[in-house]
């Protein structure tokens, strides 16, 4: 082909193609309209099951990391009260928390296996529309407080609403989960994992799953649904508490990073 | 529809690809961040439970 034949076939095709071209009728415009509600449905659900998931974490732990900021900027409160056991021990009487209204934030938590980043505002109650679908931790209102003997209880989501709790079953023995609250943090080690109905409340007792036993000790308990993307059974992690480090010490050593960060589950 | 839309964009057809490319993206971004967290909260069941 030479050059000089190249513009003649470029206007004829150009022709051919106006010629051929149909007008817009009723049914093409119709058909137009279902093809792109079909992908906008199809985009919901993978905004839903997915997307949405990614992006409304980020925000999320991007808002607890402002809140985390702004208490770090603030004159550190006094530390709390040094315990001695008489043994050569000491340690933080960890301080006493007001049990919050439904949907208030009063604590950010961090789960260094979930990643340094992650970040999460802690509030009140496990209604859906006031605490949890906000992607936050809810703390159930007959649990205790952080740091306190008994059983701290919060709930999360495990998919959708950005997925706070979506990698508790990737946790690991002795893993850090740490309460921040402006006085400083309540570090809880991870012990394990439990699988059980959504009726089994008892896993939120002071000793879980022991009714009526008194405890000296001082747990935590994750709840989310199991398996993901269902409401069938509660997946429970239980952590006991290691200990609390006031503000004016600095973040404690359980904030460190870990090699290994889980990865979302899909 | 869209064939008439084709045609209503200026230059040639890589500018038209350009345009329709951003436009896009700006529809993805209005229905990701702001139009389907709207639609999601009129869809939530009034259950209190987890999922």
């Amino acid at each position: 082909m030479t050059a000089s034949a190249m513009p003649l076939t470029r206007r004829e095709h150009r022709q051919r193609r106006q010629r051929q071209r149909s007008r817009a009728t009723f049914a093409s415009v119709f058909g137009e309209l279902l093809l792109t509600a079909g992908v906008l449905v199809m985009l919901f659900v993978a905004w839903q099951m997915w997307i949405g998931d990614i992006i409304i974490s980020a925000q999320n732990n991007s808002a607890g990391q402002a809140v985390s900021d702004e208490w770090a900027n603030q004159q550190p409160p006094e530390p709390p009260p040094v315990v001695d056991d008489g043994e050569g021990s000491t340690w933080y009487e960890p301080p006493v928390l007001e049990h919050p209204e439904s949907g208030a934030t009063f604590a950010q938590m961090h789960v260094p296996r979930f990643g340094s980043d992650y970040n999460v505002q802690v509030a009140g109650g496990t209604s859906r529309p006031v605490t949890l679908d906000n992607g936050w931790i809810g703390v159930y209102d007959q649990s205790v407080m952080p740091g306190q003997v008994g059983n701290f209880s919060v709930a999360g989501h495990r998919t959708t609403w950005g997925f706070p709790l979506n990698r508790i079953d990737k946790l690991k023995l002795d893993d850090a989960i740490v309460i921040e609250t402006p006085e400083g943090w309540y570090t809880y080690r991870f012990r394990t994992l439990q699988y059980v109905t959504p009726d089994s409340v008892d896993v939120l007792l002071d000793v879980p799953q022991v009714p009526e036993v008194a405890t000296g000790e001082r747990y935590m308990t994750l709840t989310a649904c199991s398996p993901l993307y269902s409401l069938a059974e509660r997946i429970v992690g239980y952590s006991v508490f290691e200990g609390f480090q006031p503000r004016s010490e600095g973040p404690p050593a359980s904030l460190d990073p870990v090699a290994e960060v889980a990865s979302p589950s899909w | 529809m869209y064939a008439a839309l084709w045609r209503i964009l200026p230059g040639p057809w890589w500018l038209r690809l350009l345009i329709v490319l951003v436009a896009v993206a700006a529809v993805l971004y209005g229905l990701f961040f702001y139009v389907f967290p709207w639609v999601s909260l009129l869809i939530t069941p009034d259950e209190v439970d987890l999922g």
